[in-house]
């Protein structure tokens, strides 16, 4: 491979179609990246992953592996699934019902003698830890040992991509703890460029380099998870991460000195980081998550007080382990959730019904441009 | 009791068998790859038989491997015999008339087989043949014992049909079935019962054995 190769992305994905679910997707992976595809349910992750494996056409489509071209249809190049080095595991895992595990990790071994591939498939197994249990067919097996020996089928290509769809969805909590371990220490192990398609969100944030999220098969934002989940693109990709607090404000003007922008919300002059993009007039989504919305404790006041005060009573308060969730009605009409440790609301006194005054921290307060026209308005406050 | 008749059912049964089922298994395999329209036509056609009176059945084969016919001229330029009243034609009619008894658990063996497992091998770099071979094969087994099974009993069985097309010409057509008709016809009781006794314990044999291959089907599919 000349020096080119060695700059060139370890995967990347263009797709675009039209029908039957329209695409239009792009992403660059580095060696031993994960990107996670989030979306909700029909926005297209699945056939992104299927596509990258050659099992359904695209009509515009082009994917890039560690310098092979696998499909590139402005140039006819449609490499099919059996000469892509893909390593996938399908959400059912879609292991050979016939065959032992032993058996269904050497399929996939590339050729070689029949005593060397099987002598791969056995340490590919013991490195999932299922040693012992190679003569086992899948339906013996438990949940969380089939997505294992389905990992290991994959693999066994040597992949130069991971496709994994859904992985963990099939089984129990614990189970996916362990395995999730193991895919963290598995690509500490193998820089192999890792595609995941999950529902789940937390999931996504624990693992993923990269959040993708998708929706009607266009990419809406792609980053890193963090920056995706307090600094969203628009309000639709808010929404799409699960965040509250989505309302609509008009800037007032930027202080670069003190590296604020001003933003009207209602009755409120809010103080928010400095976002110098948005014209000073312009209406915008603004998000603040939960994590940026302070409590102003009733025996002490504390210093965070000054910024950006806001009150109203509690509209709703609910326990979940040591979280109390709080729902705030803004002057006694929006909702604001944030969240305190179950031992300071009940220090507080919070209640149903208590009125109380928080602070939406500057740093949170994120602008993002209001959607173009035609397209449904978000319903905002 | 008429041996001959009994030994020309087990060929005729034995030969369809070995006949019919790879053949509706390739045909089957081509089905998936049709349209649904078409396939949905297809697979009327091929269940017809079962809805048909024999006897219909029968006259429409009748007039398609008749001697005026082009199938049956075709035939008896080549071979110097005619296929009505004959052991082909008769093996031709069983063909026909099985049809839906082979395709039935072919086409609901493969479509039970799940998509993701093809692609799986695929991505493990299987040919398609391979693919076939290795994995869909295996996993066809009990579908097509039943086919096997049906097949054979349902060839056992058959009368109206191959009287139509065979009449009765004994070591040529005169299937065990036919010769009960013949005896019962010709008060001859012992011959009929004898005959009757042996395709009832023939059949349910067959039955048994279906049963036997049954309860494996789906035990590989969780």
């Amino acid at each position: 491979m000349g020096p080119m190769a060695a700059e060139a992305p370890a995967l990347a994905v263009e797709l675009q179609q039209a029908r039957p679910i329209p695409l239009d997707v792009r992403f660059s992976l580095e060696p031993g990246e994960l990107l996670a595809l989030v979306g909700p349910s029909g926005s297209g992750k699945t056939t992104v992953l299927r596509a990258i494996a050659g099992l359904d056409p695209i009509p515009r489509a082009r994917v890039v592996a560690g310098g092979e071209v696998w499909e590139d249809t402005a140039r006819g190049i449609r490499l099919p699934p059996q000469r892509r080095r893909v390593g996938m595991v399908f959400q059912d895992y879609a292991l050979f019902p016939h065959m032992t595990a032993l058996d269904n990790v050497a399929a996939a071994v590339a050729a070689g003698e029949r005593a060397l591939r099987r002598a791969r498939a056995r340490e590919l197994l013991r490195r999932m830890h299922l040693e012992g249990l190679e003569g086992r067919l899948p339906h013996q097996l438990s949940g969380g040992q089939r997505q294992r020996v389905a990992l290991a089928r994959a693999l066994a290509r040597e992949p130069r991509v991971l496709l994994l769809d859904e992985p963990f969805s099939a089984v129990d909590q614990v189970t996916r703890r362990r395995l999730q371990r193991e895919l963290v220490l598995l690509r500490q192990a193998e820089p192999i460029p890792t595609v995941l398609v999950t529902h789940d969100l937390e999931e996504a944030l624990r693992l993923a380099d990269r959040l993708c999220v998708i929706h009607h098969g266009r990419t809406l934002q792609s980053g890193p998870p963090r920056e995706v989940i307090t600094r969203p693109r628009s309000a639709e990709v808010a929404r799409l991460v699960d965040l509250p607090n989505i309302y609509e404000g008009e800037v007032v003007g930027h202080d670069a000195d003190a590296r604020l922008t001003r933003l009207r919300w209602r009755g409120h002059l809010l103080e928010a980081r400095l976002q110098p993009d948005f014209a000073p007039g312009v209406r915008v989504d603004w998000v603040i998550p939960p994590g940026f919305v302070v409590l102003h404790r009733r025996d002490r006041p504390s210093r965070g007080e000054r910024e950006n005060p806001v009150g109203g009573p509690i509209g709703e308060l609910y326990v979940l382990g040591e979280q109390a969730h709080v729902t705030l009605l803004v002057d006694g009409e929006v909702p604001l959730v944030f969240t305190v440790s179950a031992h300071a609301a009940r220090r507080n006194g919070l209640a149903v019904g208590v009125r109380v005054r928080v602070s939406l921290l500057a740093e949170g307060i994120h602008l993002m441009a209001r959607r173009a026209q035609g397209e449904a308005p978000a319903p905002a406050q | 009791m008429d041996w001959t008749a009994l030994v020309l059912s087990l060929q005729l049964a034995l030969l369809t068998c070995l006949l019919l089922v790879p053949a509706v298994l390739l045909l089957a395999l081509g089905l998936r790859r049709l349209r649904p329209g078409p396939r949905r036509l297809v697979q009327a056609l091929l269940a017809l038989p079962l809805v048909l009176p024999p006897t219909v059945l029968g006259y429409y084969l009748l007039l398609a491997l008749g001697r005026t016919s082009p199938l049956g001229q075709l035939w008896e330029d080549l071979f110097g015999r005619p296929l009505v009243f004959t052991f082909e034609g008769i093996l031709l009619a069983s063909l026909i008339f099985n049809l839906p008894f082979a395709a039935q658990p072919l086409i609901r063996g493969l479509e039970a087989i799940p998509r993701h497992l093809r692609e799986a091998a695929w991505l493990c770099g299987f040919s398609p043949l391979k693919t076939f071979l290795r994995v869909e094969l295996p996993l066809l087994r009990p579908a097509l014992a039943t086919a096997l099974v049906l097949v054979f009993a349902h060839t056992l069985g058959e009368f109206g049909v191959v009287l139509m097309v065979g009449g009765a010409v004994p070591g040529e057509t005169r299937t065990a079935a036919v010769a009960v008709f013949d005896a019962v016809q010709a008060f001859d009781d012992v011959t009929a019962a004898r005959l009757s006794l042996a395709l009832l314990v023939l059949s349910l044999f067959a039955l048994l054995l279906l049963q036997l291959v049954e309860p494996r089907r789906g035990s590989h599919g969780r």
